[in-house]
Parts: C-alpha cells; structure tokens; sequence
C-alpha cells in the first residue's frame, strides 16, 4: 500500500527538511537580526535595552536575595547573573519554540520552506539575546573578578548544547503544540514554574551542604530536574568553577534521547503541521 | 512525495508537476477537538461517541494533473472550489494526505501579497527578504535589486517603510523580485489583478519569457482577459475536483456554459 502511506512521511524527509532549513542559513541569519532590529524600531537605545533590562533585573534580584539568603553580594550577584543569563535562552527557546510554527502560520501557508528555518530562526535570534546579555557579563568582571582558568572554554561547547537542545524542543513541543493548543499554556507555565525550581536566585551547593539535613535532602531533589544540569555546564565555567562531569553527561543523553524523540515526530507529523496551523 | 523545491541547486533536469490522485483533507479542529482534555478523557472513558471524531473538509479529490516545460496554465472555478488550495498543493506547501505529488524544479509562489513581507521596513529591504524565502542567497539578490527597482518603477518610494504602500505597489514589488529570480515554477493567485494595465503589460512579456526560458506557470483568476493574457491551458475546478482541463478557450466556454 504505497499509496495510503504517503512518502513524505519518512525519517529521510525528516531529514532532508533539517538539512535544507539549514542550507537556507543566509535566509534566517537575516530574518533574525531582523527580528531584533524590528522589537527596537524607533527606539533611540535599539538592541542595547536587551542589555540594560538584563542588568536591572539580575542586579534588582541578585541584591534583594544576597539580603534574604544572608550571601555576600560579592559571591552571590555574579551567581544570580550567569544564572539569569542562561535561563533567558533556555525559557526564550520553550516558550517561543512552544508557538513557533503558529506563530509563523502565514508563512508556513503562503511560502513553500522547510519547518526548521522557523525554529532555526528562532534559535539564532535567542543566541543573539545571549550575546547580548554577555555584555552584562564582562562589565561584571571588572565590579567582581572572578578566577577564570582556561578550562572557561569549555563555555562554548556548553552553549552548543544548549541551542541543540532549544532546537529540539522548540520542533516537538512546537509541533504539538500546533495540533493541541491547550499545551501553550501549560508550557508557559511550567517554565515560569521551572524558573523558582532552577537554582538561579538561590545556591544549590549551599542547601546541599546545609548542617540540617532535612534542608539538604530537599536540595538534592533539585538534581532530577534537567534544567539545573543545563545551567550548571554554562555557569561554572563562566564563574571559574570546577566542572562536574555528572551535569554533562546529563546533558549529553538529554541531548541524544530529545533529538531521537523530535525525528520520530518528525517523521510522523512534518506534512501535517501546514495542515494544523 | 519526491520534493525537491525550492532547492537552488536543483535545476537539473526537466521542470515537471505530476499528481496523481491527490488529495487534500482538513482536519477542522474547534475548541473542542484541538484540545488534549478531549483526548485524553477518550482514551480514559472509551469511544463514547462517533460525534467525537474531527470533521474533515475534503478540499481536494483525486487531483490528477501532468504540468512539464513551457505549460501555462490558467486555474478557473467558483469561490472555494479548490483553486488556491491546488496552488498550494502543486507548490510543496501541503503535501497530499493520499496519492502522490511530484515536484521538480524552484517554486516561486505569489499567493498572499501581505505575508513574508514586513510592512514596518523599507521595500528594497523586503526585496531582499523575499528573494531569501525564494531560495536566492543575499549575494544573488544584491546583484539583482538594481533590475529588481527598475522594473517596479517606484524609485524612491523603495526607500520608504511598506506600509505606505498601496496594494498595486505591493504586486509591483512581489513580480518584481519573483519574475528577477528565474524560478522554474511560477504560481500566481488572483491578488495580483490590482496593477494597472500598463504594468501589467510589461510583466505579461517577462512572464511569458521566463516560462519560455525555464519553466511553467499556474495563474488563478477569475478574469478572462488576465488568463487569456498568459495562458494557453486550462484547469476548471470544481467541489474540489478536476472538472475539465484543456485548451484555454474551450474550458473557459464550457465553464460559462456557452456552447462550444
């Protein structure tokens, strides 16, 4: 029966829509400076309100809570602000990636081009949010140095996975997302939800060692969740800590069973999706 | 399906559309339908009613056509009789949920004038923004945005953001860069009846130079003069079948019911 199962769905159209979106680079590296430009058309400061908002919010937190938590500012403002930084583009890339496909729905209608330029659009603009924000990160080394070795390198693999990751995730949850819309406000909240649970605003080695051990033991539920694993491979570098193995290899089958996950659905539902929207 | 649009590479070998039995179905998904809650509760409660099942618009039925070089084809048919959706179909944007579509060679669709296009940034940037959706690279579309500028004749307003435009402008601006890029398949949707007829003129020669030249053209439109202008074939759709297709005379005499 050939003909009831239509050939596009296959995982070599899967693929090719992968490898054709990314052919297309010059199309979405445009498009997502563009997008930036667009958000900050007419305003004299531009792109460099990424930056400011960025500073404000990580300063505005990283005082208010080093008062809460009894944390010298110095250890604890530096912390908050990586952290911050890194979750601005895992939560960018999910809850953008969660309406990626509807959100683009005329284009996706009007103009014959592969799925993934959207997401990789996507990706590439949250990448320059990140670049953006790093400015922040310089200007906090000079007001706090911190002790960098050269393993900090190890930085740029870190967010190679990390834009891995949003471009799987934004491909699935967007695709599901298309077909159940009920899931786009459940994802948005489940960030927002993620964020408090993400050890951003408060330090996890800090509770872990907390001399009372019911603290401790609640801390230790943190490492069940993904996201202190994606944060802690791009900060400890950043911030001149030691890197711990156990968060890369988490990572890394994160990596491998989310990408496995997003071909399957792929396959299955790509030819579907100009239907859904 | 064999895509292989859009692809720049790909223009190799001879430019051809071929359907055979396609169709295309719409899930009509309301509130209710689109959510997970209805879902999940059936699968939980059993099968509890055939009302469940998503309603489906068949929108195409066993669309059969054959397209190769140099065909220029007119589209004609009511309001919702599957024009636009058959364009959609022979562009690569649906895939048919049964039967089989090929497309071979770079399509360049002009179906929604407003969309790919951003109304806040000047028209030579659009050119350019639109040449990357058509698969040109930006060292392809400097080369041709001179040519590109010429040809709409809007000299300075190109400068301007594209909201000032009007809706003629607009088709100036989409024929413009579509008619620059030598596509080989070339898919018109009625909007772009909005130029005055000296413009239309001028695009007439260049369209029927590049089907000559690379390819094939699929036009919809609901006037004779436009279809007769750069048609040679025709396809009268109806209910979302293929009603008649042949020469361009004798289709549009029996789809106004004269006698032939």
């Amino acid at each position: 029966m050939a003909l009831a199962q239509p050939a596009g769905r296959t995982l070599a159209a899967a693929v090719a829509d992968l490898r054709r979106g990314w052919e297309q680079r010059s199309l979405w590296g445009h498009l997502g400076w563009q997008d930036i430009r667009q958000r900050y058309r007419r305003s004299v400061l531009g792109p460099v309100w990424i930056t400011i908002s960025m500073a404000v919010t990580a300063v505005a937190l990283g005082v208010l809570y080093s008062g809460l938590f009894d944390i010298d500012l110095a250890l604890f403002l530096p912390h908050v602000l990586v952290g911050f930084i890194v979750w601005a583009f895992i939560s960018g890339c999910i809850a953008e990636g969660s309406e990626v496909f509807i959100a683009n729905e005329g284009l996706i209608k009007h103009l014959p081009s592969p799925l993934s330029v959207h997401v990789y659009r996507l990706v590439w603009r949250q990448t320059l949010f990140f670049l953006h924000n790093l400015i922040v990160y310089l200007v906090m080394l000079f007001i706090y140095p911190q002790d960098l070795k050269w393993t900090a390198i190890a930085v740029v693999p870190a967010f190679a996975l990390l834009a891995l990751n949003g471009a799987w995730v934004a491909l699935t949850v967007g695709v599901i997302t298309t077909r159940f819309r009920d899931i786009l406000p459940i994802t948005q909240s489940v960030v927002q939800l993620m964020f408090f649970l993400t050890p951003i605003v408060w330090v996890y080695d800090e509770l872990v060692n907390s001399p009372n051990p019911d603290v401790a033991a609640r801390a230790r539920l943190a490492e069940f969740n993904p996201f202190l694993h994606f944060v802690e491979i791009v900060r400890r570098p950043l911030l001149g800590q030691d890197q711990l193995w156990r968060h890369w290899a988490v990572v890394l089958v994160i990596t491998a069973v989310g990408w496995a996950l997003t071909m399957l659905v792929l396959r299955r539902y790509r030819s579907r999706v100009s239907y859904w929207v | 399906m064999n895509v292989s649009n859009d692809n720049p590479a790909s223009t190799s070998g001879p430019v051809s559309i071929a359907t055979k039995d396609a169709c295309v179905d719409f899930p009509i998904f309301d509130a209710k339908s689109r959510s997970l809650k209805k879902t999940v509760m059936g699968l939980v409660g059993g099968n509890i009613d055939s009302g469940s099942k998503v309603p489906v618009i068949e929108a195409l039925r066993d669309v059969t056509v054959n397209l190769e070089h140099g065909a220029r084809v007119g589209l004609v048919g009511h309001n919702g009789a599957g024009k636009s959706t058959l364009l959609r179909l022979l562009s690569g944007i649906y895939e048919p949920t049964r039967g089989i579509a090929e497309i071979r060679g770079r399509v360049a669709p002009v179906f929604d004038l407003g969309v790919g296009m951003d109304p806040e940034i000047s028209g030579l940037e659009n050119i350019m923004i639109r040449g990357l959706f058509l698969g040109m690279t930006r060292k392809q579309m400097q080369e041709r945005v001179d040519d590109i500028a010429d040809f709409t004749e809007l000299g300075d307003f190109l400068h301007m953001p594209l909201r000032t435009y009007s809706t003629g402008m607009r088709v100036r601006l989409a024929l413009g860069v579509v008619t620059s890029i030598d596509p080989e398949i070339l898919l018109l949707d009625e909007g772009i009846g909005a130029v005055d007829a000296a413009f239309l003129e001028k695009s007439k020669q260049r369209l029927v130079q590049l089907v000559e030249r690379s390819g094939l053209l699929v036009f919809a439109s609901h006037s004779d003069e436009f279809l007769r202008e750069l048609c040679d074939t025709a396809i009268w759709m109806e209910h979302g079948r293929i009603r008649q297709q042949g020469e361009l005379d004798e289709v549009l005499r029996a789809y106004k019911g004269l006698p032939a």
